[in-house]
């Protein structure tokens, strides 16, 4: 009976990239072009559509579309476990600092002080150190590192949704302190964690693309777009269109989860619902 | 006859100041009783700290005694599991009160979740019963809308079922309809009157509409500067006010038989003071036609029956 506004340009151009992006991961799984591990020498530097080479061959002679491909489920998986370790970490502490105050607030920002004082880059070399480097070491650390920014983010809306009348309100029927967490403060703070997760899986997939350009991402053989560019780099003379690729497909990804977030926030804010009913 | 609620020397202070000021009162059991007093003289800090909401850097002290229980000395976890069950609270301001995010059939299924334990099927449904007995039209569909999708009326309907909801001992309505329009002011009063009629409930109004209480309530308890200055059954302090405080409330009131540009309209002199600002002793003195030296001291509250806490009574 409600009548929701028209969905945004925003959402729906976000929406593509990303679903385009899911849906070449998911493509990849069941066919590819050629295997993407295939080394041939003899087809090495191919240029778009030469020999079947849709998007042409690297310097090893393997098939970059289907290095594209297999690619993107890479750079999903990344993008999906980092954020996913920042929620269910970074969310409940900011969540229960904004609830309890006190020494629980103090000792969860602080904290959060700390870790944010190591750049994601940084740690993740740290970890790549101390562990061995590769796809779960690169998602830890990304992962990690933003924890303090969803714990931060929850605390300060969270902060302003205890200032609410409503909370006072849900206080007089009896709420306890985990009920107002869960049904009044979270739900509260959903969309900006929505736009922030979002804003975070961009981040991520960068970081994972530079610390691949580093060499330490992920690991040959499986496909990486910051490899594929970080290995294009010298080449960049003779094949200039083996970086523009990888570095095509990390831009748009990147735009489609940066659009899809502000899209999103729009959509889920039930504010924006038109009225009902006589006012 | 016994009193559902007590209050013994009650004290709110922020930061070491006093803005409620040892107030004592009982509330007879299912008794209707108006809390009236301008903005600042302390009603809602009192009913907040009845419920133990009081916000962070404000602490209360005295005895706050429902039945047996002193709810000053409770810990949180037992002041939660009555709150809402035996003790509830209608605010000010229905516009903010009910979670924008939340749908309306979830809010006012959830007094049922906290206290009776219902599952959000049973809970949903007791809480569509409440919505039509707050007479809220086609109350199906509102339980799938979210708060901004209703008016302030239906809203402040929602809020007072919510607190109705587990048929609490003592409600504490806290100007319930200052923010609604006068048509609308009508209709809730009358459904709030109903309801605690229905459910023998104890009333405590808080507001500084005087016709309201005076139509609402069997006692009137008046606060100015964080004191009760004056207390008794409504008919006898609205007919012969003891406290010169009172007096000029009433005075304030435009009579209704008298051309309107006859008379300029009342208003007591000066204005409330800020808190901590009350002069010492009566915190009306500065203020009042009869104040004298003996005003430097605070008054005793007292009477029988109709109280006042002046030394010059009118």
């Amino acid at each position: 009976m409600s009548v929701r506004r028209p969905v945004s340009p925003t959402l729906v151009a976000g929406a593509v990239l990303v679903g385009a992006v899911v849906a070449v991961a998911l493509a990849s799984l069941l066919w590819v072009p050629r295997d993407p591990a295939h080394v041939s020498v003899p087809d090495r530097f191919l240029g778009p559509g030469q020999d079947g080479y849709l998007l042409g061959s690297d310097e090893l002679g393997r098939d970059e579309l289907s290095l594209l491909m297999a690619g993107a489920r890479n750079t999903l998986l990344v993008g999906v476990v980092t954020v996913v370790i920042a929620i269910a970490a970074g969310v409940p502490a900011g969540g229960l600092a904004a609830l309890r105050r006190g020494p629980v607030e103090e000792a969860t920002m602080r904290a959060s002080d700390v870790l944010l004082a190591f750049p994601a880059l940084l740690l993740a070399l740290l970890f790549a150190a101390v562990f061995r480097p590769g796809t779960v070491t690169a998602m830890a650390a990304i992962g990690i590192a933003f924890v303090p920014v969803f714990a931060r983010l929850v605390r300060g809306a969270g902060l302003q949704v205890m200032e609410q009348d409503y909370v006072t309100a849900a206080r007089t029927y009896g709420s306890g302190s985990l009920w107002l967490l869960r049904r009044h403060l979270l739900p509260n703070v959903a969309p900006v964690v929505i736009v922030q997760s979002a804003v975070a899986f961009a981040i991520a997939i960068l970081a994972e693309a530079a610390l691949s350009y580093l060499g330490l991402g992920t690991p040959p053989p499986t496909p990486s777009w910051g490899r594929m560019l970080s290995e294009s780099q010298s080449y960049l003379a003779q094949a200039p269109l083996l970086a523009l690729w990888p570095g095509l497909c990390i831009a748009l990804t990147v735009l489609g989860f940066n659009l899809l977030g502000d899209g999103l926030r729009d959509l889920l804010d039930p504010r924006l619902v038109e009225r009902v009913g006589p006012p | 006859m016994s009193e559902a609620l007590r209050v013994r020397g009650l004290t709110v202070s922020v930061g070491g100041l006093e803005v409620v000021r040892g107030v004592s009162f009982g509330l007879e059991r299912g008794g209707r009783t108006g809390l009236i007093g301008e903005s600042g003289s302390g009603k809602t800090l009192t009913a907040l700290a009845i419920m133990g909401l009081l916000a962070d850097g404000l602490t209360a002290r005295g005895e706050v005694r429902l039945g047996e229980e002193d709810l000053m000395r409770l810990p949180e976890r037992r002041l939660c599991r009555l709150r809402g069950d035996r003790l509830a609270m209608v605010f000010q301001e229905p516009m903010t009160a009910l979670n924008p995010v939340m749908r309306i059939g979830d809010q006012v299924a959830e007094p049922f979740r906290v206290h009776r334990g219902l599952s959000r099927r049973e809970a949903h449904a007791r809480g569509l019963e409440l919505l039509e007995r707050v007479r809220i039209q086609d109350a199906q569909s509102k339980l799938g809308a979210y708060p901004h999708q209703l008016s302030g009326g239906q809203r402040q309907r929602v809020m007072i079922a919510i607190a109705m909801a587990c048929s609490p001992e003592v409600l504490l309505a806290d100007e319930p309809t200052t923010a609604l329009d006068v048509t609308v002011q009508a209709q809730v009063l009358d459904l709030l009157s109903r309801l605690v009629d229905e459910e023998r409930c104890t009333l405590l109004l808080i507001t500084h509409d005087l016709p309201v209480v005076s139509q609402l309530c069997d006692r009137v308890l008046v606060m100015y500067g964080g004191r009760i200055v004056e207390a008794g059954p409504a008919g006898e302090v609205f007919g012969r006010p003891l406290h010169p405080y009172t007096g000029g409330l009433i005075e304030t009131i435009p009579p209704l038989d008298e051309e309107l540009p006859a008379r300029r309209f009342r208003a007591i002199p000066g204005v409330v003071p800020g808190a901590g600002e009350f002069p010492a002793g009566c915190p009306f003195r500065n203020r009042c036609a009869r104040a004298d030296e003996r005003c430097v001291e605070m008054p005793p509250l007292t009477g029988d029956g109709h109280q006042a806490a002046c030394w010059h009574p009118l």
